[in-house]
C-alpha cells in the first residue's frame, strides 16, 4: 500500500477556522499595504532605470575592498555586493550616472579599476535600461497582472457560477499581495523574472482553488439538500490530499531550482515558492469562506438562480 | 477508458516516437551529430541570448530630431516657391520660423498676396496642410504625411543598420521593429560589446562646413555661425579637451553623394579615412572647392569636428581624407558606417543586456541540475505515494520533458534561463494531473466500485477539473508571452507548451500504460 500525507478520510472544520483564518490573511494584507507605503518595492534596474555590471574576480576580495578600489578609480554612488559566490560580485548604477551609449565601456573601465586589487576580471553580464523602458516595463506588468486576472474572472465566470469566480479571484489577490508583501519586507528585488513568477501565481493560485471548486460544484449537485459550509468544508476535506501532493510536488522542483537553479533564477525560484505555499493556504482557507460569504449576503437571487438550473437540469 | 482505439494508440505512438528523435539530438554532444544517420533530425534549441552569450540592444529612434530636419527642408522649398525665379514674380514675407508641433509659420507683406501664396503653396508641396489666418500663412504636414515619414525613418534606420551590423561579421544577428520608433538587435557571441554600440549606435552624419574667420570667442557670432568643437580624447577614449570652432551652420556639402569610403594611412603614417564622392558629390565638392580656395574648411561627424584643413587648390577627383587620431580599427569601423550611409535620424540606445559567454555556460549547467535534481525527486514521490501508478505517470512525465524539447526544437523557439524554469515547473506541475485522477480512483475504489469501473470513473471526472486547472495557468502564460520581452517570452512559451504536453502525456500516456496493465493482469481489487 502507497503513503498517503493525509489519513484517507478526514473530516476536519476547515470553514469553522474561517473567521480567524479570514482576519489573519485581512491582517497580512493590510501589513501588505502598510509596507508598500512606508518601505516600498525595491525595484531592479527593469523597472528602475541604471546599470548593472556582473564580474568574476580571480581572487577573493572583500566587498569593502573593492568598494575603495572603486572609489580611488572614481566611481561614487555604487552598490556593490557578492553575488552567490564570493568572488561573483554585483555593481549597480542608478540610471542617471551613465551615458547609454557607453554602458559597455563603463563595464571595462569598472573592471580596470577592480583589476587592482581582484585579479583578473570576467564581466560576465552588463545591463542597461533606459528610465523610459523602465516606466514602460512598469506599465506593462501591471496591465499583465491585471489582464491576466480579469482573464481569469471571465473564464471562471463562464465555466462556474459568479459566486466562484469572487471566491477565486480574492484567493488570487491574497497570494499576489502576501508575496509582494514578503518581497517588500525583506526588500528583495523586483526584477522582470519575479514579475513572471507573480503572473505564474496568479495562474497557480487559481488552479488549486479551481479543483476544490469543481468539486464543490460537483457535491453541490450530489447533495442537494446540504448547507453550503457542510459542502464546502466536505470537498476541501476530500480534496486535501490532493491539494497537499500537488504543494509538496511543487515545492520540491522549486526547493531544486532555488538552490541549484543558479543566482539569476534565484530570486524567481522564491517568489514562487512563497506564492505556492501562500496559494495552497488560501485554496482551503480563503477561497471557500469568501464564497460561503457572498453567498449568504445575496442569498435570495442565488437561490433563484438555483432553482432554474435545477429545473434546466430536470428538463434535460 | 475501456475504448481506447487503435487510431487512437497509433496517434499516441507516432507522437511519442517523433518527440523522442526530435528531442534526443539536444541531449548529444555537438561533435556526435555528424554521427547520427541522416535520416534522423540533428536540429537542436536555440538558446537565448542569456544562455550562449550576446548582447541584446534596444535603440530608439529619434524622430522629432528626424521631423525638426524635415520641417527644416520644407522651410528651405517653401522660400524658393515664394521667390520663383523662373518667372520673376516674388512674394515678400517675414518672420518666416518653424516648430515641430506647429509647422512652419510666416507673415505675408502684402494682405492681397496671401491667397496666392497659398494657392500656389498648395499646388506645388505634396503631404502638407497650408492654411492662413489674417495674413499669417501655416504650412504643417498632415497626419498621414507625418505617419509616413515616421515609418519610412523606421525603415531606412532599419536597413543601414542591417548593412552595418553585416559587415561587423556576427553570425546569426537578428534585427527587428519595435513599434513605431524603437529597433531590437541581437548579435549572438558577440565580446566587444562597446566597439558593436559605436558602429550600431552612430548616425553618421557627414558635413563639411566652411570655417567662419570673422568670428571671435567672446564676441557676439555673426548671422548663420555657430560654435563646433573638436573633441581630444586620452587612450581610454574620455574626451579631455574640446577645441571650439565658428563655423557656418550650413553644410557646404553632406555626405549623402558618397560613394565609396575605406581606411587608408596618411604620408605620415597616421590611419585615416579616405572617403570619395558619386559623380555628383564629385562636381558639388569640385565646385565648393574651387570656390573658396585659401578658406578653411571643417569636417563635421555627427556634430564634432575631425579636421579643418586650409583648402590650398581646387580637388576635382572627388576625394577626401578625414584624419583625426583614429586607431586602424576605428577608422575601419568609421568607413563601415560611411559605407553604410547616415541614419535619418539619431538613435539613442536605451536598453542593453550583455551576457558574457561564461555567464550562459554557468546558467546552463545549473539549469541543467536543477531540472535532472527536481526530475528525480517528483519520481521518487509519484512511487512512494502512488506504487505501480507512480510508475506509469513517471513513464508520461519522461515523455512530457521530451515532447516540450521536442516542440521547442521544431518550433525553432527559443530556450531561455526562466525557460528552463518554466520546464522546472512543468515537471512540478504535470504530475498534478496524474494526481488528480488517482486520488479519484482511490475515491471510487474505497466506493467499492470494481478496478475497471473505478479507474473510468476516474479519468472521466478527473478530466474537466484538469481542463479547467490548466487553462487559467495558460491565460496567465498567454498574457505574459504578449507583454514580455525575450527570457520572460521564454518562460511563458515553455510554460504554455508544457502545460499542454503536459495534458497529452498525463492524461493518454498514463491511460494507455495502466490499461495495458489492467488488462493483462485483471486485478481483484486495486491497490493505491
Amino acid at each position: 500500500m502507497a503513503l498517503r500525507l493525509v489519513p484517507e478520510k478526514t473530516s476536519i472544520n476547515f470553514l469553522g477556522l474561517r473567521f480567524i483564518c479570514m482576519g489573519l490573511s485581512l491582517f497580512f494584507i493590510l501589513v501588505t499595504t502598510g509596507l508598500l507605503f512606508t518601505k516600498g518595492l525595491n525595484y531592479g534596474i527593469d523597472f528602475a532605470g541604471g546599470t548593472l555590471v556582473q564580474v568574476k574576480t580571480e581572487k577573493v576580495v572583500p566587498v569593502g575592498d573593492l568598494r575603495t578600489a572603486m572609489q580611488r578609480g572614481g566611481w561614487e554612488g555604487l552598490v556593490i555586493q557578492e553575488y552567490g559566490s564570493p568572488d561573483e560580485i554585483l555593481i549597480r548604477m542608478p540610471g542617471d550616472l551613465v551615458d547609454p551609449s557607453k554602458a559597455g565601456n563603463i563595464a571595462t573601465k569598472m573592471a580596470n579599476a577592480l583589476g587592482e586589487v581582484g585579479g583578473e576580471i570576467d564581466v560576465r553580464r552588463v545591463e542597461y535600461v533606459g528610465p523610459q523602458i523602465g516606466d514602460e516595463l512598469k506599465r506593462k506588468g501591471l496591465i499583465a497582472i491585471l489582464l491576466s486576472a480579469i482573464a481569469i474572472l471571465i473564464y471562471v465566470s463562464m465555466r462556474f457560477e459568479f459566486r466562484f469566480a469572487v471566491g477565486a479571484v480574492a484567493a488570487l489577490v491574497h497570494d499576489v499581495m502576501l508575496t509582494v508583501g514578503v518581497f517588500s519586507l525583506l526588500q528583495k528585488e523586483i526584477s522582470m523574472p519575479v514579475l513572471a513568477a507573480l503572473l505564474t501565481i496568479i495562474g497557480y493560485s487559481l488552479n488549486d482553488t479551481i479543483v476544490v471548486f469543481d468539486r464543490v460544484r460537483e457535491n453541490m449537485r450530489r447533495f442537494k439538500k446540504k448547507p453550503l459550509v457542510d459542502i464546502l468544508n466536505l470537498s476541501v476535506n476530500e480534496m486535501l490530499n490532493r491539494t497537499l501532493m500537488m504543494t509538496v510536488t511543487t515545492v520540491v522542483v522549486l526547493i531544486s531550482l532555488f538552490v541549484y537553479g543558479g543566482e539569476v533564477i534565484h530570486d524567481f525560484a522564491f517568489a514562487l515558492l512563497v506564492g505556492v505555499v501562500v496559494g495552497t493556504y488560501s485554496s482551503i482557507y480563503i477561497a471557500s469562506p469568501v464564497m460561503l460569504w457572498i453567498n449568504s449576503s445575496t442569498e435570495g437571487e442565488i437561490k433563484k438562480d438555483s432553482d432554474k438550473e435545477t429545473a434546466e437540469e430536470i428538463s434535460a | 477508458m475501456l475504448n481506447f482505439p487503435l487510431w487512437k494508440k497509433l496517434m499516441v505512438a507516432t507522437i511519442l516516437v517523433w518527440s523522442l528523435f526530435a528531442a534526443l539530438p539536444n541531449l548529444l554532444s555537438t561533435e556526435s551529430h555528424s554521427e547520427l544517420p541522416s535520416f534522423l533530425p540533428s536540429k537542436t534549441v536555440n538558446l537565448g541570448l542569456d544562455l550562449q552569450g550576446g548582447s541584446h540592444l534596444v535603440l530608439q529612434v529619434d524622430m522629432d530630431t528626424a521631423l525638426k530636419q524635415s520641417y527644416e527642408n520644407l522651410e528651405e522649398e517653401i522660400k524658393s516657391i515664394l521667390r520663383n525665379r523662373n518667372t520673376g514674380t516674388r512674394i515678400g514675407y517675414r518672420g518666416m520660423r518653424s516648430h515641430i508641433e506647429q509647422g512652419i509659420a510666416f507673415t505675408i507683406v502684402n494682405a492681397d498676396e496671401v491667397q496666392g501664396a497659398a494657392q500656389k503653396l498648395r499646388k506645388t508641396l505634396s503631404g502638407v496642410m497650408v492654411l492662413t489666418e489674417g495674413s499669417t500663412v501655416t504650412v504643417t504636414y498632415t497626419v498621414e504625411q507625418l505617419h509616413q515619414m515616421r515609418r519610412h525613418a523606421l525603415e531606412q534606420t532599419l536597413e543601414i543598420l542591417r548593412m552595418r551590423v553585416d559587415e561587423f561579421g556576427v553570425s546569426e544577428p537578428l534585427i527587428q521593429r519595435q513599434g513605431d520608433d524603437r529597433v531590437i538587435i541581437e548579435l549572438p557571441g558577440i565580446t566587444d560589446v562597446g566597439r558593436a554600440k559605436s558602429i550600431v549606435g552612430r548616425t553618421a552624419q557627414l558635413t563639411f562646413h566652411l570655417v567662419d574667420e570673422n568670428a571671435r570667442a567672446g564676441h557676439r557670432l555673426p548671422a548663420g555661425t555657430g560654435i563646433f568643437y573638436e573633441n581630444i580624447r586620452d587612450e581610454n577614449g574620455d574626451i579631455i579637451q574640446k577645441i571650439p570652432y565658428f563655423l557656418r551652420k550650413r553644410p557646404a556639402l553632406t555626405g549623402e553623394n558618397l560613394n565609396k569610403a575605406g581606411s587608408a594611412f596618411d604620408e605620415y603614417g597616421n590611419p585615416v579615412v579616405s572617403i570619395s564622392f558619386d559623380s555628383r558629390g564629385t562636381r558639388k565638392f569640385g565646385e565648393m572647392t574651387k570656390n573658396n580656395v585659401g578658406r578653411r574648411m571643417a569636417i563635421v561627424l555627427d556634430g564634432a569636428v575631425y579636421s579643418a584643413p586650409v583648402l590650398r587648390e581646387p580637388i576635382l577627383g572627388g576625394s577626401a581624407q578625414i584624419s583625426g587620431n583614429f586607431s586602424v580599427t576605428e577608422a575601419n569601423d568609421l568607413s563601415t558606417v560611411l559605407r553604410a550611409g547616415a541614419l535619418p535620424a539619431p538613435i539613442e540606445i536605451v536598453e542593453e543586456r550583455t551576457v558574457g559567454p561564461s555567464l550562459g555556460q554557468d546558467s546552463i549547467d545549473a539549469g541543467r541540475v536543477a531540472v535532472v535534481y527536481g526530475f528525480i525527486i517528483v519520481l521518487i514521490l509519484m512511487v512512494i505515494f502512488y506504487g505501480g501508478f507512480g510508475l506509469a505517470a513517471n513513464v508520461a512525465l519522461l515523455f512530457n520533458v521530451a515532447l516540450i524539447l521536442a516542440v521547442m526544437t521544431t518550433l525553432g523557439a527559443t530556450l531561455t534561463l526562466p525557460g528552463i524554469a518554466g520546464i522546472v515547473l512543468t515537471i512540478g506541475m504535470a504530475v498534478d494531473a496524474n494526481i488528480l485522477i488517482f486520488e479519484r480512483i482511490r475515491e471510487e475504489t474505497r466506493r467499492g466500485l470494481t478496478p475497471m469501473i473505478a479507474m473510468d470513473t476516474g479519468f472521466r471526472s478527473a478530466f474537466t477539473t484538469i481542463l479547467d486547472a490548466n487553462i487559467t495557468t495558460l491565460i496567465a502564460a498567454v498574457v505574459m508571452f504578449g507583454m514580455g520581452s525575450g527570457p520572460i517570452k521564454g518562460f511563458a512559451l515553455t510554460l504554455s507548451v508544457g502545460i499542454v504536453s503536459s495534458m497529452f502525456t498525463a492524461i493518454l500516456v498514463t491511460r494507455w500504460i495502466l490499461l495495458t496493465w489492467l488488462l493483462k493482469t485483471r486485478p481483484k481489487e486495486l491497490k493505491i
